[in-house]
């Protein structure tokens, strides 16, 4: 199992060091990769660095967990899926992170996060995002986790989105870049 | 700017795609994989051809049916802070907090939410030490608190929607 802190609460040397190269590589690609037989070659023409060293950029951060995958994102509401459930739970605080575990291992749960509670305002301490075609469908999946969770959760509420009102996403901003080797 | 009211229906809409577009819809939302000439390689999984590989994606993106294909990028492994936090805004003010919020250019998303606790945002800044100044700033500009939810743990799951 992996815990990820905080960033905050991170060394400064933990996180990958990105460079000039890998940087123009994401700012490149921050609208997508090219839809050409060899994406690697259309970009390495656009930037001016070889074919096999923009592969082997995209492995390396692949492999220091910077780049989680190279995938689709869909919009979910035009697959169907309507409804989104914020889920989340009381859990006490010896099971929380097993049971997150064994939460997050369910097919239908998207997001899963150990968070603060703020009381008196907010209890919840476990969340588990939940997409469904109908709210019945979302209510049927938190009822699973629910039963999952038993006797270690004392309450727990589903909070649907009701607006979007901001989506603009992660954006790369200007840090530090370590030195290009090779 | 103007929020996206979805509006939820009884029914779920049953999306009319062909069965190569949810193969490739199904397909995409897993890594492609880092080789030499991946869409190939993706397409001899699905056994298609390349190019019906490359249009039917083409297509997908053109009808917004996905956002977006590329590389995904974890915010926190790149240095920096991530932080998710709600408000609880009077009903009557919501519109004015809502756009007070959003003009803050550390607010990746925000999301109304149906409970007491009813609006939802991401912040995403440079420094790890930069989310408590932006909650300080949202809390001033504003005049309400902000709770700050960072996550302490993360159980890591694939999001992965089946057409």
């Amino acid at each position: 199992m992996s815990v990820s802190t905080f960033p905050s609460e991170r060394a400064a040397g933990d996180s990958y060091q990105l460079c000039t190269r890998d940087r123009q590589l994401i700012l490149a690609t921050q609208a997508g990769l090219p839809l050409t037989t060899d994406p690697w070659a259309t970009l390495g023409e656009q930037l001016g660095i070889p074919a096999d060293e923009v592969l082997a950029r995209f492995q390396r951060m692949q492999d220091a967990g910077v780049l989680r995958r190279v995938a689709a994102v869909p919009d979910h509401y035009k697959l169907g899926y309507r409804f989104n459930g914020m889920t989340v739970w009381d859990v006490d605080d010896e099971a929380v992170s097993t049971m997150g575990q064994r939460v997050s291992e369910l097919p239908f749960v998207s997001h899963c996060y150990r968070r603060p509670r703020h009381l008196p305002w907010w209890s919840y301490n476990l969340f588990a995002m939940v997409h469904g075609t109908s709210q019945q469908e979302v209510e049927d999946k938190a009822r699973q986790i629910r039963d999952l969770l038993g006797e270690t959760c004392s309450s727990h509420t589903i909070l649907y989105s009701s607006a979007i009102l901001k989506k603009t996403g992660l954006r790369l901003k200007k840090q530090g870049d370590a030195p290009c080797s090779e | 700017m103007s929020a996206t009211i979805e509006r939820p229906c009884r029914e779920a809409q049953q999306p009319g795609f062909t069965d190569l577009e949810k193969a490739v819809i199904n397909r995409l939302q897993h890594g492609l994989p880092l080789v030499a000439s991946p869409y190939l390689a993706v397409a001899e999984e699905l056994g298609i051809s390349e190019q019906a590989l490359l249009d039917t994606l083409e297509k997908l993106l053109e009808e917004r049916v996905f956002t977006r294909f590329g590389p995904m990028f974890n915010a926190g492994e790149m240095g920096g802070g991530l932080t998710l936090a709600a408000m609880r805004v009077a009903e009557w003010d919501f519109d004015r907090v809502a756009s007070q919020v959003n003009a803050f250019e550390e607010v990746a998303h925000n999301y109304r939410r149906e409970h007491e606790l009813n609006m939802w945002f991401v912040l995403a800044t440079e420094t790890g030490e930069g989310i408590a100044e932006v909650i300080e700033q949202i809390e001033a500009r504003t005049g309400y608190p902000v709770y700050n939810m960072p996550k302490e743990e993360e159980f890591h799951v694939r999001l992965h929607f089946s057409v």
